[in-house]
C-alpha cells in the first residue's frame, strides 16, 4: 500500500490541477450545456433566473431538426465540409507528391504553399469577400472580373450568393488556406517511408506506379487519417471565415455555428445549447473512432 | 473575432467575480454613492460621426459635472453587435457598466424582463423631461407606466436618398418627390433605363429597413403600429401588397447586396453607380463627408405613402441595476438630456435632438426637414433598429426576409413566416 502511494502519489499530485481544471472547464461545462439544451430557457428573464426554467427533455432537438431553416444549415455544413475536405486533401496531396522528389526551388514552393496558414481566417475572409463578389457583367469585381479579363466569362457566377450550393464557394478560401498544411503532413509521411523499402521495391522490379500503389500509399494511411480528422473538425467549427465573408443573417450561408450565435444573441440559451450539443455530437462521431484506432495502434 | 469575444467574456466574468469578492469584504455599502468619480459609459460609438458625437457630449459632461470622470467603454464592430454581445455577458455576470447605450423601444424589453435596468421615470420628473420631449415619444418609451431609458437623439429610418445627377440623366424630375410607392417604382424603372443600379441596398438589415419603410407607406401609421401589438394581422391584404411592392423593388437592386453594409450601398449612390438608396438619415453624414451638395448633387424625401410618417429610432441611455457609480450615471443622463448636451451631441452626430426646445437654427438643411417632420408627422417605430420589436422577433423577421430575397422562399411562404413570427412574440 505504502509503496503504491509512493509510486503513484507524486505523479498524481502533479497532474491533479490539470485534471481538476479539465474536469470542471470541459466536462462539467459540457454537462451543463447538455442540461441547458433540455430546458425551455428561451428568454432573457429565464436566462437571468427571474422566471422559472423547466425541463423539456428532447423537445428543443425535435423542434430544431424539424425546422426547415435548421435543415438548411445542416445541409450547408455537410456541403461545406465535403468540398473543403475533398478539396484540401486532393490539392494537398498533389502538391506533396510533386514536391516529394528533390526539385530545384522545392523549398521555396513548400514555404509558399504553407504560407496562407499563417493568416487568420478573419483576415483572409475580408480579402475573399471582395474576391467572391457576386456582381456579374459590367459591375463585376474580384474573381468574376478576373474571369472576364482572361476571356473565361462562362465561369462567372454568383459565388456564395447562390442559395443551394453557395456555401461551397466559401470552401474555396478554406481550401486555399489549409491545403498547404495537408501538403506538409503528407510530405512528412513520404519522408517517413524508409529508403530501404523503396530500394527493395526497386530491386524487385516494381515500376514507379506499382511502388506508390503497393509500398508508399499504404504507409500514408495514418497521415491521411490525421489530415481528415483535422480538416473535418476545422470545418465543423468554421464560423470566423463564414462570418467575415457573409453576415449572420444571410440565409444562403447559414451553418449551425451561425445559428448558435444568433440564438445566443437573442437570449435563447436553450436552443443555442442544443445547437452546440449537435455540433459536439458531430465532432464526437468523427473523433472518437479515430481516438480508438490510435489507442489500438499504440497498445498493439 | 470569436477569440476576442471569448477572452472579453472570460475576463469580464473574472471581473465580476472580483467585484463580488469586493462586495463581500466591503460589507453593506449601499448602491452607488461611493463608486468613486469614474463613470463608465458603454457604447458602440467608436468611429466617424458617432465618435464625434460622443466626444462632443463628453465635453459638455466635463463642464456640467466636473466632479465626475468619463470612462469610455466603447466596443467597436458589427454595427453594435459586438458591443451588445459583450454587454450581455457583463450583465449576466452582474458586472454592468454605469450606463449603456441601447435603442429606445422594444429592444429594451429583454433587459426589462431580466430586471437588468432601472425605472428612470423619477429622473424624467427631476430633470423636467416630460415636457421637453414630445408626448408621442414619451408614450413610445413607456412600458406599463415606467420609462427605462433617456433618449440622446432621434434618427429617421424611412428616407429615400437620390443621386440628382443620375436622376437628371434618366429624365426624372429631381425637384418633385414621387407621390406614391407605385410612382416611385415607375421612377425606378426609368432609372434602370439610364444603365445604373436603380436602387442600391445592403445586407439583410438594410433590406428589413427597406421593407419597414414600404410597410409604413402602404399601411399608414396606425395600421403599421398595430402590427406589433396584435391589432393588425400580418396576413392582412395590405401586408401582402406591401410585400409585392418589396419584391418589385428588390428586382431593381444590386446583386452583391448581401455582402455590403450600408456605407457600401450608400457609396454606390455617391459614386453615381446607383440612383436611389433607402436608408436612415445617418447616411446624410456620408454625403457631407463626400462633399456632395444638398439639392445639387443629392436629394432626399421620405418614402411616399398614404400619409406623412416619421419612421423613428432613438439612441438612449439606461441606468443598469447595480451600476457601480449610480450617481455618476445619473449625472451622465442629466448632461445627455440637457439642452446643451442634446445640441452638442446632435450637431456632431448628424441626428436631431429628442427635446423640442433646442435651438433649431444651428442645424443643417436636411436636419431642418427632419425636425419639422418629427414635430408634425405621425411617428412610427423602426423594425430594423429595435424600436418596434424585441431582438428575438427581429431575428426571425430577418431570417424570413433573407430567405425571401435570396430566392429560397416565395411570397406566400415569406408572409407565412412573418405571421408565424408575430404569433410567437406579439403580446
Amino acid at each position: 500500500m505504502r509503496s503504491r502511494v509512493r509510486r503513484y502519489g507524486p505523479p498524481l499530485l502533479l497532474i491533479s490541477p490539470s485534471l481538476v481544471l479539465v474536469g470542471v472547464f470541459v466536462y462539467v461545462l459540457i454537462a451543463r450545456n447538455l442540461w441547458t439544451s433540455m430546458t425551455d430557457n428561451h428568454t432573457a428573464a429565464q436566462a437571468n433566473g427571474r422566471k422559472d426554467v423547466s425541463f423539456v427533455f428532447l423537445e428543443n432537438y425535435v423542434a430544431l431538426f424539424k425546422s426547415p431553416q435548421f435543415q438548411h444549415s445542416l445541409w450547408n455544413l455537410v456541403l461545406f465540409t465535403a468540398v473543403f475536405l475533398v478539396g484540401a486533401m486532393i490539392v494537398g496531396f498533389v502538391w506533396a507528391w510533386l514536391l516529394e522528389r528533390p526539385l530545384p526551388g522545392g523549398r521555396v514552393f513548400q514555404t509558399v504553399y504553407l504560407f496562407p496558414m499563417a493568416i487568420s481566417f478573419v483576415a483572409s475572409g475580408v480579402v475573399w469577400r471582395w474576391l467572391l463578389n457576386s456582381n456579374q457583367g459590367d459591375s463585376a469585381t474580384g474573381l468574376n472580373r478576373l474571369f472576364q479579363m482572361v476571356g473565361l466569362d462562362v465561369l462567372e457566377n454568383p459565388w456564395w450568393n447562390q442559395v443551394t450550393f453557395g456555401i461551397a464557394a466559401i470552401a474555396i478560401p478554406a481550401i486555399w488556406q489549409l491545403s498547404g498544411y495537408v501538403m506538409a503532413l503528407f510530405l512528412a509521411g513520404f519522408r517517413g517511408v524508409p529508403d530501404d523499402l523503396r530500394e527493395a521495391a526497386r530491386m524487385d522490379g516494381a515500376s514507379s506506379l506499382q511502388m506508390y500503389r503497393h509500398v508508399i500509399f499504404p504507409q500514408l494511411t495514418p497521415v491521411l487519417m490525421s489530415a481528415i480528422v483535422i480538416i473535418a473538425h476545422m470545418s465543423l467549427k468554421s464560423f470566423d471565415l463564414i462570418m467575415s465573408i457573409s453576415k449572420p443573417a444571410n440565409y444562403q450561408t447559414k451553418v449551425p455555428a451561425v445559428d448558435m450565435y444568433v440564438f445566443k444573441s437573442s437570449f435563447d440559451y436553450a436552443n443555442a445549447a442544443a445547437v452546440g450539443t449537435v455540433l459536439l455530437a458531430f465532432i464526437a462521431i468523427l473523433i472518437v473512432p479515430y481516438l480508438i484506432q490510435q489507442h489500438r495502434e499504440r497498445t498493439r | 473575432m470569436l477569440d476576442r469575444r471569448r477572452f472579453l467574456a472570460l475576463s469580464s466574468t473574472a471581473l465580476g467575480v472580483g467585484a463580488l469578492a469586493a462586495c463581500g469584504s466591503g460589507g453593506d455599502s449601499g448602491s452607488g454613492g461611493d463608486g468613486g468619480t469614474d463613470v463608465e459609459v458603454f457604447t458602440w460609438w467608436a468611429s466617424g460621426s458617432e465618435k464625434a458625437g460622443l466626444d462632443a457630449l463628453v465635453k459638455v459632461f466635463g463642464e456640467q459635472h466636473s466632479d465626475f470622470t468619463f470612462v469610455n467603454g466603447a466596443v467597436a464592430g458589427g454595427a453594435g453587435s459586438a458591443a451588445k454581445d459583450m454587454l450581455q455577458s457583463r450583465l449576466q455576470a452582474s458586472d454592468p457598466p454605469d450606463t449603456f447605450q441601447a435603442h429606445a423601444g422594444a429592444e429594451l424589453q429583454d433587459y426589462i424582463d431580466a430586471a437588468q435596468i432601472e425605472d428612470v421615470s423619477g429622473l424624467y420628473d427631476e430633470y423636467k423631461l416630460t415636457d421637453a420631449f414630445p408626448k408621442d415619444l414619451v408614450d413610445r418609451l413607456t412600458v406599463e407606466g415606467k420609462i427605462y431609458s433617456i433618449p440622446s437623439n432621434i434618427h429617421r429610418s424611412n428616407v429615400v436618398w437620390a443621386n440628382a445627377k443620375v436622376l437628371e440623366k434618366a429624365g426624372i424630375d429631381t425637384k418633385k418627390a414621387p407621390g406614391s410607392v407605385d410612382d416611385f417604382l415607375a421612377d425606378l424603372e426609368k432609372a434602370k433605363g439610364a444603365g445604373v443600379t436603380a436602387l442600391s441596398v445592403g445586407t439583410t438589415w438594410c433590406q428589413v429597413n427597406l421593407l419597414e419603410a414600404i410597410l409604413m407607406s402602404e399601411l399608414g401609421s396606425e395600421k403599421y403600429n398595430g402590427l406589433f401589438d396584435g391589432k393588425t394581422a400580418w396576413d392582412d391584404a395590405a401586408v401582402t401588397s406591401s410585400l409585392e411592392a418589396f419584391q418589385k423593388m428588390m428586382g431593381y437592386t444590386n446583386s452583391d447586396r448581401d455582402s455590403l453594409d450600408w456605407p457600401d450601398a450608400t457609396q454606390q449612390l455617391i459614386d453615381g453607380k446607383a440612383a436611389y438608396n433607402v436608408m436612415g438619415d445617418w447616411a446624410e453624414a456620408a454625403f457631407q463627408q463626400a462633399k456632395l451638395k444638398d439639392g445639387e448633387d443629392y436629394t432626399y424625401f421620405p418614402l411616399p405613402g398614404k400619409e406623412k410618417i416619421f419612421g423613428f429610432l432613438a439612441d438612449s441611455f439606461t441606468l443598469p441595476v447595480g451600476a457601480p457609480n449610480a450617481d455618476g450615471a445619473k449625472a451622465w443622463l442629466d448632461t445627455l438630456s440637457s439642452k446643451d448636451g442634446q445640441l452638442a451631441f446632435n450637431l456632431a452626430k448628424g441626428s436631431i435632438p429628442a427635446r423640442t426646445d433646442v435651438d433649431e437654427s444651428q442645424f443643417g438643411t436636411y436636419s431642418q426637414t427632419a425636425l419639422k417632420s418629427f414635430a408634425e408627422d405621425a411617428i412610427s417605430p423602426s423594425i430594423a433598429h429595435g424600436a418596434a420589436v424585441p431582438v428575438a422577433w427581429l431575428n426571425d423577421l430577418s431570417d424570413a426576409t433573407s430567405q425571401f430575397t435570396t430566392g429560397a422562399s416565395d411570397l406566400a411562404a415569406y408572409q407565412k413566416a412573418l405571421v408565424a413570427a408575430a404569433d410567437k412574440y406579439a403580446s
